[in-house]
């Protein structure tokens, strides 16, 4: 029994491969995978069978020596760029990127213009000045 | 002015109304034109034996994923049961046991031509299935036609499946 124990505690030391940055690759490509089962999470977040099945797949590609780059090109392949949590800049995702600079140049240009639109400040004369400033009083 | 503020509301309300009617769970799949990724799985019928998709070159056919466990899976089983007739339908049995599935086909009606056995899912993800059933066309020179997510209702195999299977010269 002592010895049964001995055996498996050696393996499970061995097999956790004092390998922490390992685990931090897994976790940090995990994050940036769309789960599509619940679309709103990231397979890292996720619980659905899948998800679990693709952190599996990323460690063991990982482990086999494949780069971050092939990983993801993996899950590209199968699921499309819905997939990646940052999109690719292409054709079709320019508006998505740049949208967002577009409407604040465009809320840049408007105020521009009505700031410059806007009428001069009336301007007093002497007494106008002194009698405001007694109502102020 | 105020007409061009006007515009732009009713040009965003439209951007969104189109939001609205689009579906999040039908995300357009890369493999569609793709050969049908590789495999070579154990029959559910006959362990012992295999298939691969190299076995229905030549043929227009029709790939099924579906589980015991799935009951979207149950509700199209009838669509499916149909479609056997105009293609042969080789049904996917994904992550299920041999002896849920079996007596799910014997007490539903087992539509498919052949049946094989994904028990832990890996081909399926080659596929990119995440929600199974998902159903696949798949042409004479092995290449994918058509993706399927979610269950096929019968307006989904009059005004998709069926038209596209008879555009390829599918033989039932």
């Amino acid at each position: 029994m002592a010895r049964l124990l001995f055996v498996a505690l050696l393996g499970w030391a061995l097999a956790a491969p004092a390998d922490e940055a390992f685990e931090r690759r897994v976790s940090s490509l995990a994050h940036e995978l769309r789960c599509l089962v619940c679309q709103n999470q990231t397979i890292a977040d996720s619980n659905a069978p899948l998800a679990v099945d693709l952190r599996n797949q990323i460690r063991e590609q990982l482990a086999a020596g494949k780069s971050e780059r092939d990983v993801r090109a993996f899950m590209v392949e199968r699921y499309g760029d819905f997939v990646l949590y940052r999109p690719p800049l292409k054709v079709s995702t320019v508006l998505l990127w740049a949208g967002p600079f577009l409407l604040l140049l465009t809320g840049a240009a408007i105020l521009l213009a009505r700031l410059r639109r806007r009428p001069p400040e009336p301007q007093l004369s002497p007494e106008e000045r002194a009698r405001a400033a007694r109502l102020l009083e | 002015m105020r007409l061009w503020i006007v515009g732009l509301f009713v040009a965003l309300v439209a951007l969104l109304a189109v939001g609205l009617t689009l579906n999040p769970r039908q995300v357009p799949s890369p493999l569609i034109g793709k050969p049908a990724p590789p495999f070579e799985l154990p029959l559910l019928h006959q362990p012992d034996k295999t298939f691969t998709q190299k076995d229905m070159l030549g043929q227009v056919w029709i790939l099924n994923v579906w589980a015991s466990w799935c009951p979207p899976c149950l509700v199209e089983h009838p669509v499916v049961t149909d479609l056997a007739r105009s293609a042969p339908v080789v049904g996917l049995n994904y992550k299920d046991a041999r002896e849920d599935a079996l007596p799910w086909l014997a007490r539903h009606g087992d539509p498919y031509r052949i049946s094989v056995q994904d028990a832990a899912g890996r081909i399926a993800i080659d596929y990119g299935v995440y929600g199974v059933p998902e159903t696949y066309v798949i042409d004479q020179k092995g290449v994918i036609r058509l993706k399927h997510i979610g269950p096929l209702t019968p307006e989904d195999a009059n005004e998709k499946i069926r038209p596209l299977l008879k555009e390829l010269g599918a033989r039932g």
